[in-house]
């Protein structure tokens, strides 16, 4: 029997506003604990909550990036549940009124295939704050600077089929919401968190299974790694005669397994009412043309773009259009040195590999656009060959903010040498000291070329020019 | 010069000229609370000391021309829901009984910048749910008229002490008739603003879409006094109104000629005490003599006012004092396994019964099942009961009826009987349902010499208006003067 995976997500992503959402307190990422916090996040007696609107501007453009219909009466609902992260035993959520229903987001994922993914609401909520169990195991601790910071939760159709469409869909967000600048969408830094719902059935069934929730899901790696586990885990349990239970299963990641929380059944009934603090909110139509007039171009028209202006591989185009910065980083680069070819090979061989390397992400790259345009002219010029290239690359994209480039080649004397006689009397010089070498090309094996240029470089120590050496050579092996 | 005798304003009047200071304003009110608070408990927490420092800061402030306002010097007491900061602030509960704000409530910075001195915080029903002063856990305030009577709920503790001269003007909180109904039982005047005219910031929440917070005095000029320095819009509190407001004191009119007065027919049925009906029913008559028009009018759905009123009180009540769970402040249990333990043990023996009650009512009536049936259909009444005052202030600029069935019940009587209790709020719950403006006045006392409050309900923002029909009603009559002196 062969069974289909079904899936839906509920993804929580964090608005990058400077302040929370029901309060003036900083949204800033760590501190020491319980001190970006007030009165109102911490939810002492007597305090009111007041809606900032800065919140309700990101989330509108959210909205509109994922094709939603948006709401334009709103209203604030409680959640009621105890929980010593939630202060106020309520979360001020939206469940009857969300901004925003009934939009898409198309994906391609890895394998090429292209996919609509329907979403059914967004809505806005506050975060809760963050729970600490001591080690040993006597205490839990509390800190609630989290608390307050603003939420909007996406809630998709059950139209996910593999793990790789789940990917390509957080990935899609992650790069849409830093293009507009609401989220930096960090999972391990909790801006961006999935809850993947799981069930199967037999493939060419249109009923639903019974669906689990699993929780704790903290990187994609770990999102792949518990789709896997689940869906095995659920055809086995039918395979056998069971029957899967409704359930909330939390992932451990060590362990490779996911553990029941609790069952759905003794779901909790949180009580939802409409939030009597806080007045209902108008979206209006001017704020809906102004947001869908001012959207930024997404990463799928850059990579349109950089095909047909640049004439980039569609590969190539797709990696730099992933992230706002490096798309930036090559926008305005090639804009200085007219000369997208070259600011691809060096984007896509030397940043990416430095990136991977040295664990630097796309927003802390530091290298100015100038600078870069500077040496793509210099490296398009001949003045320095791509091996040396390599060398001055990395000392420029690592260095820092004074780093000069002229200063830097003089010092090291890293110009190509072009010189035909200097270069002739490398060749020369190799060939004496190879002797055996020599005698193999004079008895038909022309593979020893590779090996000539190879020592010729390294006795120029790499800065001759190349096509010069190879010439050179070829014109002295004739003579032999 | 007797200050305990004297109303809020004369005694700023008289600070002013420098005939007496704050110092001596403070002395003397203190020196009746040494003398009766014993008999009466209308304190939950008093500080002499701070009160006179701050006096002293006041004093010169005033000398100095800094401080010019009507209550500048004049002693006020809190109802203990209101946060003040470094004060202890309990809600008359043991959840709360040693709790500490960090923050005022804007009410109370409001009254600090108009050099108001805070002498006191004053008992109250626990969490401000009851009629009577008896759900306290510090004891039920007597009523200093009879002290074997209950000073009324949930504001007791601010009408006794006016009553008995502990404090000349108070600070108090309206749910459901928990200003105006104790004021009628202690002889004093009450007065619960428009919704969304005080800001609730710093008010520990009962039913966040009724509570407001209001004044007992012992007369209506010193109620405006009052509410000129409370009220306004206040950006921590999303429900309060973004309007500039004139001065009531300085506009307080005594004329009310042409005045269209409505008295709800339902309000004078079977349940109504004779004594009480037929003190109002004067009053009608001496309003008419004023040149007011009163006419009886029909009011049908306050049949629904009670049921309406009680499930979205507990309703959003159960929701608001969820946030007292022993993690962050207040009563902690010191038995208990584990987390769920933590919260069943903190919340049974820190709550009393009442609030027990209604935060059981409140969890049933939003429960998944019943929420249709009960919590939407209830604001579905709300809605309506809106609209028939609208209708109502279309023709009349006012409504008279009681504050309260009968005269003060004794100490005792209430509890036992508490659906009883509940529809004694009959009178006063449709003013928060509809966020009405509601004034509480003497208007006469019954066979055993106890007060009997009539009510007077304006439209929304009509505040005014029914200030000056009470003030034009105080100007003939002396019900309110006559002090309980005991």
């Amino acid at each position: 029997m062969n069974y289909e995976i079904v899936m839906g997500l509920e993804v929580h992503v964090e608005l990058a506003t400077k302040t929370k959402i029901f309060c003036s307190c900083t949204t800033e990422f760590g501190g020491a604990p319980n001190t970006h916090c007030c009165p109102v996040c911490t939810g002492m007696p007597g305090t009111l909550p007041v809606f900032n609107k800065k919140v309700l501007e990101y989330a509108v453009k959210a909205g509109v990036a994922l094709n939603c219909d948006i709401t334009r009466y709103n209203k604030f609902d409680r959640k009621n549940y105890f929980y010593p992260d939630l202060p106020k035993a309520y979360q001020i959520s939206q469940l009857y009124l969300p901004f925003a229903r009934n939009g898409k987001v198309d994906i391609t994922t890895e394998s090429g295939e292209n996919k609509s993914i329907r979403i059914h609401e967004i809505h806005m909520e506050e975060d809760a704050g963050k729970l600490i169990h001591s080690p040993n195991g006597d205490a839990t601790l509390t800190d609630y600077n989290r608390c307050g910071v603003p939420l909007i939760e996406i809630v998709s159709m059950p139209d996910f089929r593999s793990a790789d469409e789940v990917i390509a869909y957080l990935e899609k967000l992650k790069t849409t919401f830093e293009y507009l600048g609401i989220s930096d969408c960090k999972m391990q830094e909790g801006s961006m968190r999935a809850d993947v719902n799981l069930s199967v059935r037999p493939l060419g069934s249109d009923k639903l299974g019974t669906r689990t929730e699993m929780k704790n899901l903290n990187s994609f790696k770990a999102i792949e790694r518990a789709i896997g586990f689940e869906s095995a885990r659920q055809i086995d349990l039918i395979e056998n005669g069971g029957v899967v239970v409704q359930e909330t299963r939390r992932w451990d990641d060590n362990k490779g397994k996911s553990f029941s929380m609790r069952s759905k059944e003794d779901a909790q009934d949180y009580r939802y009412f409409p939030e009597p603090d806080i007045p209902p909110i108008i979206i209006s139509d001017d704020l809906i043309s102004s947001i869908k007039n001012d959207q930024p171009e997404f990463a799928s028209n850059k990579v349109e773009r950089y095909i047909n202006d640049f004439g980039l591989p569609k590969a190539d185009a797709q990696i730099i259009a992933s992230s706002k910065y490096i798309a930036k980083i090559f926008e305005e680069t090639t804009a200085i040195c007219n000369n997208p070819k070259e600011v691809r090979y060096w984007i896509i061989n030397q940043i990416m590999h430095f990136m991977n390397d040295k664990g630097i992400l796309p927003e802390d790259i530091k290298l100015s656009a100038h600078k870069f345009a500077q040496f793509v002219d210099i490296v398009s010029s001949d003045r320095i060959n791509r091996q040396t290239g390599r060398l001055v690359f990395e000392a420029m994209f690592l260095g820092s903010d004074d780093f000069d480039l002229e200063k830097y080649i003089k010092e090291n004397r890293l110009e190509q040498v072009d010189d035909t006689d200097a270069i002739r009397e490398a060749v020369l010089g190799v060939f004496s000291e190879n002797p055996k070498t020599v005698e193999q090309y004079k008895n038909g094996q022309t593979k020893v070329v590779g090996f000539f240029v190879g020592q010729v470089m390294k006795a120029m120590r790499g800065k001759a020019k190349p096509d010069t050496v190879n010439k050179i050579v070829a014109e002295e092996l004739l003579k032999l | 010069m007797n200050i305990t005798n004297m109303t809020a304003v004369e005694i700023g009047a008289e600070i002013k000229k420098g005939s007496i200071t704050a110092v001596d304003a403070v002395n003397a009110f203190y020196h009746v609370i040494e003398t009766k608070e014993s008999l009466i408990n209308a304190f939950i927490t008093l500080d002499k000391k701070a009160a006179l420092k701050r006096a002293e800061e006041v004093q010169s402030q005033i000398e100095s021309g800094k401080l010019t306002g009507a209550l500048a010097g004049v002693p006020i007491a809190i109802k203990d829901n209101i946060c003040t900061k470094d004060i202890k602030t309990t809600c008359a509960s043991k959840m709360l009984k040693d709790y500490i704000p960090v923050y005022n409530a804007t009410v109370v910075e409001k009254l600090e910048q108009a050099g108001a001195i805070i002498i006191g915080k004053l008992n109250m029903d626990e969490f401000a749910m009851g009629s009577t002063g008896e759900t306290s856990y510090f004891g039920a305030t007597k009523n200093p008229w009879d002290l074997k009577r209950v000073a009324g709920g949930s504001s007791s503790g601010a009408a006794a002490a006016i009553a008995a001269n502990e404090a000349p003007i108070s600070l108090g909180s309206d749910t459901g008739g928990s200003i105006r109904q104790p004021a009628a039982y202690c002889g004093v005047t009450g007065f619960k603003p428009t919704y969304g005219t005080v800001s609730r910031y710093g008010l520990i929440a009962y039913a966040s879409s009724l509570d407001q917070i209001g004044t007992i005095a012992n007369d209506v000029k010193d109620c405006a006094a009052v509410m000129d320095v409370i009220r306004g819009n206040d950006k921590l509190d999303s429900t309060s109104l973004n309007m500039n407001y004139e001065s009531l004191l300085e506009s307080l009119n005594s004329d009310i000629k042409g005045m269209k007065i409505g008295l709800p027919n339902q309000c004078f049925d079977n349940g109504l005490n004779e004594e009480v009906k037929k003190s109002i029913l004067t009053m009608a008559d001496k309003l008419e003599s004023l040149g007011a028009v009163v006419e009886y009018i029909e009011m049908p759905f306050l049949d629904y006012v009670i049921s309406t009123y009680y499930i979205i009180a507990c309703a959003e009540a159960s929701s608001n004092l969820s946030r007292f769970d022993g993690v962050k402040y207040g009563f902690r249990a010191e038995n208990f396994d584990g987390l769920a333990d933590m919260y069943n043990e903190t919340r049974s023996q820190g709550f009393g019964d009442e609030v027990k009650k209604r935060i059981l009512l409140g969890t049933f009536v939003l429960s998944s099942g019943y929420y249709d049936a009960y919590y939407r259909k209830a604001l579905q009444v709300k809605s309506l009961i809106k609209k028939n005052f609208d209708e109502i202030f279309k023709t009349y600029d006012a409504i008279l009826c009681p504050s309260a069935p009968t005269t003060a019940p004794k100490i005792g009587d209430s509890l036992s009987d508490p659906l009883q209790m509940y529809l004694s709020d009959i009178y006063t719950v449709s003013g928060n349902l509809a966020g009405l403006p509601g004034l509480s006045i003497p208007c006469g006392f019954d066979s055993e010499g106890m007060p009997i409050g009539a009510q007077i309900i304006g439209a929304p923002l009509e505040d005014k208006k029914i200030l000056d029909i009470g003030y034009a009603y105080q100007q003939i009559t002396d019900f309110h003067k006559r002090g309980c002196n005991r």
